[in-house]
């Protein structure tokens, strides 16, 4: 727990090739080594540190700690799906940046298209074996909406089915991929997070990238038709890249109850290394929003429904291909985004 | 479909509603019974308070309270509904009980039921029944979503024997108000009892020091205070409010929250283990299905309903369980004073051995 949240208080700057651990006695070396511009005035001149609640480390000793003690003593809420602001800001999303800015050097477009205030679902393709993706859009659209909103993940019964994974997926703020679920969050203006193509999205082949898959029975788009929802279509790219899935032990995976078996150059052949995500580069765009607000009566309307899915499919699937296309000319030329990405300190 | 029959119900018997004079509460020698059955007793608006149980109370009912040793199982209750033309009938030995006393339980809770509700069905006077039902209806499963409405069906046939039967209590109720329609049903799904003098497998639970929890869950917990429960059943009996409805305190807390709010150390178990464990050590830990259920799904239903219509909001959860908190008196193992001292303690170390490093340097 307590290195955990270290990750989360000091990530804010600090190189990724620093241990996130940043404990008093290592304190003096952060400064000395010079990564952090806005340190040497205030520390190495041992004159200027007589004020106490200026010094930043001590800001987030004294943060970390009472951290710890309202975890400590239960002292935080839980919203009714089981969502922890207080672990996600203090513990997840500092996890999960790491892997967005680092691994991934995600990059994102229209992330003005999602609404500052009130419901929205956003609506996206999936894919990578292990659902990654849902997690990076969820820091996209934390870090890069000016209102740093939450999205409300719904997720397949599998995960619930799992324990511990369950639990951080309900502390994360996801919960069942069921219509009572989706209504109520939206209907009490929480952005929705959703992928139609479940496991034939992710659990797809290599060859099958960026194929999007069928659409499930648009039970998202009755969602959002009943509670006047604006759908946001949102294509990923990157996701297939990071476990390129090769072939698939059916069998093995009905014997472990999981809906596929992948098997990538990596895994299982390497046992736990395999499971490190390749680091592809992830390009990520929010489409402009599908109104539905007119169309309420017709939520049990199957023509209506299949339509504006098959109309959000086709948005995805046209706006993938403009992204690889952009990301195969943009990667032509020599990695750029090393540095300028880096010096925010959200 | 709970809500269709309960609305069909809801409009004839509403129309001409006076309080009933003469009610019947059954399960008084119990903690709720005892005390809704004392507390209609002083309400000036009904005439007579008759308290029925099959075992003589353990706590004084007052004199107000007439008491009658009565088994629900036999048809025995048929004749003190007539011969006292009892008008509304409050139904709350529907319980939970250990492990040992299961099928006893089963026989009270389910025949009981049975019984009574054909006792009901032949009384003439009779034009108000209230049941006490729990939010264990929903039953336990991994599809389920995450609040409970009212209509929420159960996706599958809970393990819990207290679930199960308070499953077979509301289709019978639900046989009733089609025979019956004159007659207005209110059936009460109660989140778990939790407060100051709650003495209940959870609160018992709540109270060891280190607390078995299954390994890798943690459950969302509802609770009612029992005073608002108290108030619930009071209204139903003195108002009309036909229907099925949720009873519970807004807001969640997670069961290692509460431990932690507690003071206590949560142990985790292995879902296996923890059965196995609480069927051996019963006694000290009853520990049944119905709880295991609860610890591995969490149950949370919605109260608009209940506040729509009894315009009465019953204290959050979290403000329950510290109630309940606050009359068990000890802080557990783990006291927040220790811990926030702890905290200033290791906090004012840092401080001095960073300022004796930089006076150092």
């Amino acid at each position: 727990m307590s290195e955990q949240f270290d990750a989360g208080v000091a990530v804010d700057r600090t190189r990724a090739a620093h241990p996130p651990v940043a404990r008093p006695p290592r304190l003096r070396a952060v400064p000395a080594d010079g990564a952090n511009p806005m340190a040497p005035p205030v520390d190495p001149p041992a004159i200027a540190e007589p004020e106490p609640p200026v010094d930043v480390w001590d800001r987030r000793v004294a943060s970390a700690l009472a951290f710890l003690r309202n975890r400590l003593t239960g002292d935080y809420q839980v919203d009714e799906f089981g969502f922890d602001q207080e672990l996600t800001d203090g513990v997840f999303l500092p996890l999960l940046r790491r892997l967005y800015r680092d691994w991934f050097r995600v990059e994102v477009q229209g992330a003005e298209n999602l609404p500052a205030s009130g419901s929205a679902l956003v609506v996206a393709n999936h894919s990578g074996v292990i659902a990654l993706d849902a997690l990076m859009l969820s820091v996209a659209v934390h870090d890069e909406h000016p209102a740093h909103r939450y999205l409300r993940l719904l997720g397949a019964d599998l995960v619930f089915r799992m324990p511990l994974i369950s639990e951080l997926a309900r502390k994360h703020g996801s919960t069942l991929a069921c219509n009572p679920d989706a209504e109520r969050l939206l209907g009490s203006g929480e952005l929705v997070g959703v992928f139609p193509e479940g496991f034939k999205g992710v659990g797809k082949l290599y060859r099958d990238r960026y194929k999007l898959q069928r659409f499930g029975r648009g039970g998202f788009v009755s969602a959002a038709l009943r509670t006047g929802t604006p759908i946001i279509p949102a294509s990923i790219v990157g996701a297939e890249e990071t476990y390129p899935m090769l072939g698939n032990i059916k069998p093995l995976a009905r014997l472990l109850g999981i809906p596929y078996f992948p098997v990538t150059p990596t895994f299982p052949w390497l046992g736990p290394l395999g499971l490190i995500p390749l680091p592809s580069k992830w390009l990520i765009a929010f489409g402009e929003p599908i109104e539905t607000a007119g169309y309420g009566d017709q939520a049990d309307d199957p023509a209506v429904v299949f339509n504006l899915a098959d109309q959000v499919r086709e948005t995805i699937q046209q706006t993938l291909h403009g992204l690889l296309a952009q990301r195969d000319a943009g990667e032509a030329e020599p990695a750029v985004d090393a540095e300028p990405g880096d010096g925010t300190g959200a | 479909m709970s809500s269709g029959p309960a609305r069909a119900g809801a409009a004839s018997p509403r129309r001409a509603f006076r309080t009933p004079k003469v009610v019947l509460v059954t399960g008084v020698s119990r903690y709720l019974g005892a005390h809704v059955a004392a507390r209609l007793a002083t309400d000036r608006r009904i005439d007579r308070v008759i308290g029925v149980d099959r075992h003589p109370p353990s706590e004084d009912l007052g004199d107000a309270v007439e008491f009658i040793e009565v088994d629900l199982t036999t048809p025995e209750s048929s004749k003190i509904i007539s011969s006292n033309r009892v008008e509304a009938v409050v139904h709350l030995a529907v319980a939970a009980d250990r492990h040992a006393e299961r099928a006893a339980a089963k026989e009270q809770n389910v025949i009981g039921t049975l019984q009574l509700l054909a006792s009901c069905q032949q009384a003439p006077d009779l034009r108000k029944i209230v049941i006490r039902s729990s939010t264990a209806a929903y039953g336990a499963s991994f599809r389920d979503p995450a609040v409970f409405t009212e209509d929420t069906e159960p996706q599958e046939t809970p393990r819990g024997g207290f679930a199960r039967d308070v499953l077979d209590i509301e289709g019978y109720v639900r046989g009733f108000r089609r025979r019956r329609p004159d007659v207005a049903a209110t059936v009460l799904r109660f989140a778990p009892f939790i407060g100051r003098l709650a003495n209940t497998s959870l609160t018992r639970y709540f109270a060891l020091p280190l607390v078995p929890t299954v390994l890798g869950r943690d459950p969302r917990l509802q609770f009612v205070h029992v005073d608002d429960a108290l108030e619930i059943l009071h209204r139903s009996v003195v108002e009309q409010h036909p229907g099925t409805f949720n009873v519970a305190g807004a807001g969640v807390i997670t069961l290692s929250q509460a431990v932690r709010r507690a003071g206590r150390v949560a142990v985790p178990i292995m879902e296996g283990g923890l059965s196995a464990a609480a069927g051996m050590s019963r006694g000290a830990l009853d520990f049944s299905l119905d709880q295991l259920d609860l610890f591995v799904h969490g149950r949370v239903v919605d109260t608009a309903r209940l506040v729509r219509e009894f315009g009465f909001t019953p204290r959050s959860t979290a403000a329950a369980f510290d109630d309940f908190l606050a009359g068990t008196g000890s802080g557990g193992i783990l006291p927040r004073e220790a811990v926030a001292l702890a905290e200033l303690g290791i906090l004012a170390g840092i401080r001095a051995a960073r300022s004796a490093l930089r006076g150092r340097a």
